[in-house]
């Protein structure tokens, strides 16, 4: 086994680089590859979702979060937990409506474009970070919580924040889950 | 924080989705098919190569600059140094890693050997960008007898 390699800092910081440029060569070459925005967004939220079925083996293993027994209970695992492991940021959390289905998660850094100045040019449609859409929908999906998940608000449009929103799909069956804890 | 997850994740990702086209195809059609993801990790490279602190302003030798993707470059994509470089002293440098971080969730021994080289193809092109930061033009290819050990061939273009 070869040696450990000295805990230089700022190997933390290329570590998270790594993935950060990977991310954006990945949206240059879909950019070369296809002549429409919303194919490019496809793309990278199938990804995303192939990604996110994986990815939530990885968290449930890595973290101790049991079963939720609410949507907002869930978001804040989402927003607390999840997004502090693998981004290293904990977006704020908002509620849409009475019925409780329909959140936003409001992203005042956002990591996966922290080397994106603008758009490209002629990309005004483009979902830079669509990727992030299908990685949670993938995740959720994979614990049963089917959910629409869209970009609302993009810094990299213009807007002063970029927000998340996630809808749930089906009605969250309270007294099934009360019942077998 | 667990970004090496996620660059993984993605990484496989991209592997599964774009190894097998190129909008340039042309003569010789196994080495082109991986030219894309070459050029993702050229491009990455790259950036990495400016990102890492040198410690002398200018390598005076090749040689260093090897040594350099071994230790720094290694230490912070993956953890790790490289487990051996050899060289010729012609140019032609085999860097070697015994337990290659991208292939090890495969498994150990030949049994995927075959789908193995595509998971090595951005690597090559990101040892190639780095180097390309460096100064040097390269052309740099990896071979797999077992897994997880990979070795990665980089030869110097003298311009």
């Amino acid at each position: 086994m070869s040696r450990p390699a000295h805990k230089r800092p700022e190997y933390h910081k290329i570590n998270k680089d790594l993935f950060v440029l990977t991310y954006g060569a990945l949206v240059a070459q879909l950019c070369k590859d296809y002549e429409k925005d919303e194919d490019v967004n496809k793309y990278l939220d199938k990804m995303g979702y192939n990604i996110g079925t994986r990815l939530v083996e990885d968290f449930l293993a890595r973290s101790c979060v049991r079963r939720c027994h609410s949507y907002s209970e869930i978001i804040n695992i989402i927003a607390q937990v999840a997004f502090k492991m693998y981004l290293g940021i904990t977006p704020s959390v908002t509620c849409h409506n009475s019925s409780r289905n329909e959140f936003s998660l409001i992203l005042h850094k956002n990591p996966l474009a922290e080397f994106v100045e603008e758009l490209p040019a002629g990309r005004s449609a483009l979902c830079y970070c669509n990727l992030l859409c299908g990685i949670i929908r993938g995740a959720l999906e994979m614990v049963h919580l089917a959910a629409n998940v869209t970009f609302l608000q993009d810094r990299l449009k213009g807007d002063s924040v970029t927000e998340i929103g996630i809808t749930f799909l089906k009605k969250l069956d309270e007294k099934k889950y009360r019942r077998k804890k | 924080m667990a970004d090496a997850v996620l660059f993984e994740f993605l990484h496989t990702e991209m592997v599964a989705e774009l190894w097998a086209p190129d909008p340039d195809p042309g003569s010789g059609g196994k080495r082109r098919s991986l030219s894309v993801l070459e050029g993702l990790g050229f491009r990455v490279g790259q950036a990495l190569g400016e990102r890492l602190p040198l410690e002398t302003p200018a390598f005076r030798e090749e040689l260093d600059a090897l040594k350099f993707l071994c230790r720094d470059l290694w230490a912070a994509m993956f953890q790790k140094h490289m487990d051996g470089l050899r060289t010729n002293h012609q140019g032609t440098y085999v860097l070697q890693d015994n337990s290659f971080p991208l292939l090890v969730t495969m498994g150990s021994g030949p049994q995927y050997l075959e789908e193995a080289p595509k998971f090595l193809a951005f690597t090559c092109g990101l040892l190639c960008g780095a180097l390309h930061t460096l100064g040097f033009q390269s052309l740099v290819t990896a071979s797999v007898a077992s897994l997880p050990a990979c070795k990665f061939q980089v030869v110097i273009q003298k311009s």
